[in-house]
């Protein structure tokens, strides 16, 4: 569960006491249900999930998990420059024989 | 733990008579219709085994190779039950002369004729009934074909879904060309004309209770142009096909296995317009499950990809081809495909009705 | 689509791989409570890129497949009155009951209706005053909000002909049933990102502190997954046990304040039947007694059920993660996404029908799944459990 996809909101109105809107799912668009997002204006992005908007998506936290993602990737891109011919890049250490579950550290 | 599945032999057999009624396993139901496993379950259980002798048997191509007097002809027949009638980017008349058209060219034969059979629901509009047929005439004149037989029928209100369409067509093979859902070989190439998804996804934005909007229109359109311009540089291509229901992945699994052979698909060269994929997301669907009606598989020697892509670039229909995957000796008859992030995957034929999900 | 693709890149999946191996140095069991987790796990092979001894079990988070055997009859029973119009999601069409499925009603007459939103089950009860309109209520707490709103919506607006047959399940009481269980092999949860969109995190606390286990609230897409996993297993090595949150973007420790009140207008936690598991105390929502007249179990006489599972069928430890859909005899044979005998074979997030779609077990593997395409590492490659 669940399927919510996100969304940007390019139309809101009021439908009998109920927040409604349409969101724009990248050339998809489709009516929803805003009441749970009280904070949202137009231009904003929701996650839409059975036709309601349970969440607002906070574009500064969806940048930083990019950015982290890519300072990821130039580590490994260094690491990987740095090694010389012959060199393979670092495996996992040996694992052994599988240990009890309970074990703690 | 080894990949081989527990020992089957052990199976409980009392378990193995199922307490479901039978009746629930003995009813056609609407995924029959999905042109996926259930389908080719009815017509291989059902089917296929009543006609018997009448029927020459083989592999199932969309149209038949008749053989009249030395001339080969293609003989297909199509029925459509498509609702709503008229849907973004067309009707059902279009799409009647366009997918019988197809049958024809994805066996190599010029397409010379047509029939066309109504069978409509009281109370249908004349207007509509007009409208449809005038699309048949303009899609029929565009494919260079006659609608030269026909039949009518009217059945009560309730009887038929306001209106259904059947076609047959003919069509003349020329010499050298041999196409068949078996003859793709290891070493073959891929080729896919354009991006998938169209049609069903513009049929679903109208369907009731689902209603959205989507800058998108069926993609259906005649093929055989761009199936003899392919012809024309590759006249040894194997393997011509239309993936209409149970999308793409139906159509490569069904050659797969005609031809006893594995087919290797590449996620990221599998052109989908991004309103398709956002429809898909947003309803939880595969791209590659979803129904397309001008679009066109070319499965051929490696030695042409490079011309036949060509060919199909040169012409309107093929905006778009690309080489989408490779035919292998490995894992015969399963179709396996590279995903985005790297892994390798089975891709199976739609299981039934594809229904929108919330999980 | 924005939010979507930059979550799905094939580079930076390989750097969180490596990332991934880097850091594990000892065998690891992690579990996923989200079906929609599952199903890109499987789909993707997430779980076969990780390094030898890191295992992922995947939970019993489709509450389609644990929908209870009787709720399932009751909505059959209820869909098979000619005066009801019976809306439901897709996904619940074809999970077989005692004797039938909604789908095979719908093909002898029934009026059964998928909808997308709870909202259109109320519209269509709207339309048609001289029907009964019943909706098949279920999900977890991410469907909840909408549920409840659609009761809510129908009593505000008086539409009386409207019912819900509810079936919610929680997430934080499974989990605990699980950590509590004898055979329990869980070291660490990657806890469902969207049920914490509306729930928050603060009821995963208490867990983790009580059974030292580390749960990560993650996301959906494959670089989510793969941080979630990363972020988990470096809590494990680190002896840490904590919530923490992957899916930042999305979720906030307190949730969706709004979604929560409407639920808790509407709904009150009560006892759930889980299909498979049993029942678990608290764990699930019922009607208050406000709106029991939307309740359709009793607007229906439904009589005594009498439920009876497929005896081949295993789905209880397949939803527990004891075992595999490797190890049932039904599994491929009687038992596929066409012929369904349990649940988790028939919603596409079921384990058994994420396996059955990757091809698991079925054929014998041609050739070993190369781990990732372009890996400079010398680790021997995966091959499915």
């Amino acid at each position: 569960m669940c399927l919510g996809i996100p969304g940007k909101v390019i139309e809101i109105r009021d439908e009998g006491g109920l927040a409604m809107g349409r969101v724009d799912f990248g050339g998809v668009r489709k009516e929803a249900c805003l009441a749970y997002v009280p904070e949202a204006r137009v231009g904003d992005y929701v996650i839409i999930h059975v036709g309601f908007a349970i969440s607002m998506v906070d574009e500064e936290e969806a940048l930083r998990t990019l950015e982290l993602f890519d300072q990821m990737g130039d580590l490994v891109q260094q690491e990987l420059a740095t090694m010389g011919p012959g060199m393979t890049a670092p495996a996992v250490v040996d694992i052994g024989p599988a240990r009890s579950p309970d074990a703690t550290t | 733990m080894s990949g081989m599945p527990p020992d089957r032999a052990a199976a409980d057999p009392i378990a193995a008579t199922c307490p479901a009624p039978l009746e629930e396993r003995q009813r056609v139901l609407l995924g029959h219709g999905s042109g996926g496993q259930l389908s080719a379950a009815l017509m291989r259980d059902v089917i296929a085994p009543a006609l018997g002798a009448a029927s020459p048997g083989g592999p199932l191509n969309d149209a038949a190779l008749v053989d009249v007097e030395g001339h080969r002809l293609a003989f297909t027949t199509d029925s459509f039950v498509v609702s709503p009638l008229v849907f973004p980017g067309g009707d059902i008349g279009e799409l009647a002369v366009n997918g019988t058209v197809n049958d024809l060219a994805m066996m190599g034969a010029r397409p010379v004729a047509i029939s066309l059979a109504y069978v409509i629901e009281e109370g249908l509009p004349f207007d509509e009934l007009r409208a449809i047929t005038e699309s048949v005439a303009r899609a029929a004149i565009a494919a260079g074909v006659r609608v030269v037989t026909g039949d009518t029928k009217v059945v009560g209100r309730g009887a038929a879904d306001r209106l259904f369409v059947n076609t047959a067509g003919i069509g003349i093979v020329p010499d050298g060309v041999s196409l068949g859902a078996d003859r793709a070989i290891p070493g073959d190439v891929v080729l896919l004309s354009g991006p998938i998804g169209l049609h069903g996804v513009a049929i679903m934005s109208v369907r009731e209770g689902l209603e959205f909007e989507v800058e998108i229109a069926s993609d259906t359109q005649p093929l055989h142009r761009l199936a003899s311009a392919v012809l024309a540089v590759a006249p040894d291509a194997h393997v011509l096909r239309d993936p209409t229901r149970g999308g793409l992945a139906s159509a490569v699994n069904e050659i797969a296995a005609a031809s006893g052979v594995g087919i290797e698909l590449d996620e990221d060269a599998i052109p989908v317009p991004g309103p398709v994929r956002a429809a898909c997301e947003m309803l939880g669907l595969d791209p590659l499950h979803v129904a397309n009606e001008g679009k066109c598989l070319a499965i051929l020697p490696a030695a042409r990809a490079g011309a036949a892509l060509a060919a199909m670039r040169a012409l309107p229909e093929g905006d778009g081809a690309a080489v989408v995957g490779r035919v292998v000796g490995d894992h015969p008859g399963m179709v396996t495909v590279r995903t985005i992030v790297g892994s390798e995957r089975i891709v199976d034929m739609l299981v039934g009705e594809q229904l929108p999900r919330i999980c | 689509m924005k939010y979507v693709d930059e979550y799905r890149d094939a580079a930076k999946a390989k750097a969180l791989v490596r990332e991934i191996r880097r850091i594990t140095t000892r065998p690891w069991t992690m579990m996923e409570v989200c079906g929609g987790q599952t199903h890109t796990i499987v789909k993707q092979g997430i779980d076969e890129m990780l390094p030898e001894g890191v295992r992922m079990i995947h939970g019993p988070g489709c509450p389609v497949c644990v929908t209870p055997l009787e709720q399932v009859d009751k909505a059959l029973a209820i869909a098979a009155d000619p005066n009801v119009i019976f809306a439901s999601y897709g996904d619940m069409l074809r999970v077989p009951g005692s004797t039938t499925d909604l789908l095979s009603l719908k093909a002898r007459g029934a009026d059964v209706r998928i909808v997308y939103s709870p909202l259109d089950a109320v519209r269509i009860a709207r339309e048609h005053p001289e029907r009964q309109v019943v909706f098949f209520a279920i999900g977890f707490e991410t469907t909840a909000p909408a549920n409840a709103m659609a009761v809510w919506q129908a009593a505000r607006e008086g539409i009386d002909n409207f019912s819900v047959l509810v079936s919610h399940v929680l997430v934080p009481p499974a989990m605990e049933a699980i950590l509590a269980s004898p055979s329990n092999q869980v070291q660490s949860f990657l806890a469902a990102g969207h049920v914490c969109a509306v729930m928050g995190w603060t009821e995963y606390e208490p867990i983790a502190a009580k059974y030292h286990v580390p749960i990560v609230v993650t996301g959906f897409e494959p670089l989510d997954l793969l941080e979630g996993m990363l972020m988990a297993i470096r809590q494990l090595e680190q002896g840490r046990a904590e919530v923490e949150n992957q899916y930042a973007r999305a979720v906030r420790r307190e949730g969706n304040r709004a979604a929560q009140e409407t639920i808790f207008r509407v709904f009150d936690i009560g006892d759930r039947t889980w299909r498979g598991i049993g029942q678990i105390p608290a764990s699930g929502y019922h009607l208050k007694e406000a709106f029991a007249r939307f309740d359709a179990e009793r607007r229906f006489d439904v009589g005594d059920i009498a439920t009876k599972e497929h005896p081949a069928c295993i789905s209880g430890e397949i939803l527990q993660g004891t075992r595999t859909p490797l190890d049932c005899t039904a599994y491929g044979v009687l038992c596929s996404p066409q012929r369904p005998l349990g649940a988790p074979m028939v919603s596409s997030e079921g384990t058994c029908a994420a396996y059955h779609g990757a091809g698991r077990g079925l054929r014998p593997a041609a050739r070993p799944l190369t781990v990732l395409a372009g890996t400079a590492t010398a680790s021997p490659p995966v091959t499915a459990p």
